[in-house]
């Protein structure tokens, strides 16, 4: 429940109505001695856009490469804690982590594209995981990536010149569109738009929104107002720790924590 | 956290001076009812037209927290407290202008009722005036030291004013009864009262907002009220008996 100005209730989005896709219990990471991240328990909701925030350093990236097991490829790296995809504990015995990462996609901070053609970007997750039977699948695969990243039109005629030719918000939402070719039902941002400027962040920003219809998307930033304009629920690290979580809304307005008043009003030091 | 300053100090100033204005008009707008109520009681009307000229003094004061409000919005995007502090501090202002307009209003009156002979009934609007004096004081403490507890006690006082407000528009009402050629006297003192009874309550809502600036929760009880006059009937038959 948000209470209004007046005093009078407003009705919020009822929590029980939200389905949750990834749930987290008690998560701890270890960098060799480092106790990077600690006790962290969230509920990610399905098709929706969930940010984490936090000051440099908090943990907010490092549980968000947790949930795609990207951790694992950093060998002092140590998880413990429960965290389970749509009931199934991702850190399980038979979890393929390849597949993992296809349903679990991720965007970087910086655009990454590989020094190869757009369609071939688009079309690399779908010939290494066997997606497509034939051309013609392909094809199709790859516009449809490359019309819900919202870029098909301005490289129609370019599906052939080189991804790292594009623009620095054309690279980014190609690099989308390469996440989206793989199906996957979760897309992790690690500060999508850091690198890009306005008009290029409102594209990917508005993109964002049209993708979770069908996509539930978590995303790490240090821009305040992204995270207030996009999504839906919020949840503040601090040294490790989440302080506070709830609809984005309330944590913007009233937050309940004095630390979270603190950093996101401008005040931590 | 939140007790310690923003990193960027201008922010801070910036958010001070929105505070400073506010108090300075309440400032304003409580001087002006003292005048007022003053120009009636001493039969004033030198005193009531200044009353009436000063009210420009708030209204420009008003202009100027818009600009810094509206200024700390596009420029600082606050959030949490800080859009509490701006967001309220535009609602009060608004408020408070509107407080100085019925001390005006009160004024005019003032000046239309000197040209008559003297009243008797009306030593309530003192009493009234002194007690939403108390209440506007009290309402700047709270804001200015941003105590919810406080603004919570002048919520809750409004009611003492409501009372005062009906038996003052009762006994008006036998006054113009009993001698007709009163009624044009008493209808300016019952609109007086009035007047005083609103800024009473613009008061019980700055209340509101002060509180809901502190705690991020606007009052969750319903506030008890007091003026029944609006429902209040001459009983013409026991009258002509």
């Amino acid at each position: 429940m948000v209470q209004s100005f007046a005093g009078k209730r407003l009705e919020a989005v009822p929590e029980t109505a939200e389905e949750v896709i990834i749930s987290t219990r008690n998560v701890d990471v270890f960098y060799g001695d480092n106790h990077a991240i600690r006790n962290i328990s969230l509920d990610i909701p399905k098709h929706r856009i969930t940010s984490l925030i936090g000051p440099s350093g908090c943990g907010k990236s490092t549980f968000l490469r947790c949930l795609n097991r990207m951790n694992d490829t950093v060998e002092s790296c140590r998880v413990s804690g429960e965290i389970l995809l749509d009931g199934v504990d991702i850190y399980g015995k038979d979890v393929d982590e390849v597949l993992l990462r296809a349903r679990v996609g991720m965007v970087f901070q910086k655009p990454n594209p590989f020094p190869k053609s757009v369609y071939d970007n688009v079309a690399y997750g779908p010939r290494i995981h066997g997606l497509a039977e034939n051309k013609d699948e392909l094809d199709e695969m790859v516009l449809t990536s490359l019309e819900r990243a919202g870029l098909l039109d301005e490289v129609q005629n370019r599906l052939h010149s080189s991804g790292t030719s594009l623009s620095g918000g054309q690279q980014q939402r190609l690099c989308i569109a390469r996440a989206l070719a793989v199906r996957p039902d979760i897309i992790l941002m690690d500060e999508p738009c850091s690198s890009l400027d306005p008009i290029a962040t409102a594209k990917v920003e508005e993109l964002i929104e049209e993708l979770k219809t069908n996509y539930t998307i978590i995303i790490v930033t240090h821009s305040m107002q992204q995270a207030a304009r996009i999504s839906e629920k919020t949840a503040f690290f601090h040294m490790g720790q989440i302080v506070e979580t709830g609809a984005t809304e309330q944590l913007f307005t009233s937050p309940s924590d004095e630390r979270t008043q603190g950093y996101i009003t401008g005040r931590f030091g | 956290m939140s007790g310690t300053g923003h990193i960027v100090k201008s922010y801070d100033e910036e958010l001070d001076s929105l505070r400073n204005t506010i108090v300075e008009m309440g400032g304003l707008a409580e001087a002006q009812l003292e005048a007022a109520v003053r120009s009636l009681t001493e039969r004033n009307t030198e005193l009531a037209l200044k009353t009436v000229e000063a009210d420009v003094a708030v209204d420009d004061l008003e202009h100027v927290l818009d600009n810094m409000a509206i200024r700390l919005l596009a420029l600082r995007n606050p959030v949490a407290d800080d859009l509490r502090t701006v967001i309220s501090a535009l609602k009060i202002a608004s408020l408070l202008e509107r407080v100085a307009d019925y001390s005006a209003n009160i004024a005019k009156r003032v000046v239309a009722l000197n040209q008559a002979p003297a009243v008797t009934p009306m030593s309530a609007i003192p009493r009234m005036g002194n007690l939403v004096r108390r209440m506007i004081d009290d309402t700047l403490k709270a804001y200015a030291k941003e105590d919810a507890d406080l603004a919570h006690e002048v919520w809750l006082r409004d009611q003492e004013v409501d009372q005062l407000y009906n038996s003052m528009f009762r006994e008006l009402l036998t006054f113009m009864m009993e001698d007709p050629r009163s009624i044009t006297s008493c209808t300016h003192l019952i609109f007086m009262a009035k007047n005083i009874e609103r800024i009473g309550d613009h008061m019980t809502n700055i209340a509101e907002i002060i509180i809901y600036q502190v705690t991020g929760q606007a009052p969750s009880q319903e506030r008890p009220k007091g003026d029944k006059t609006s429902v209040t009937m001459i009983d013409h038959v026991s009258e002509e008996e």
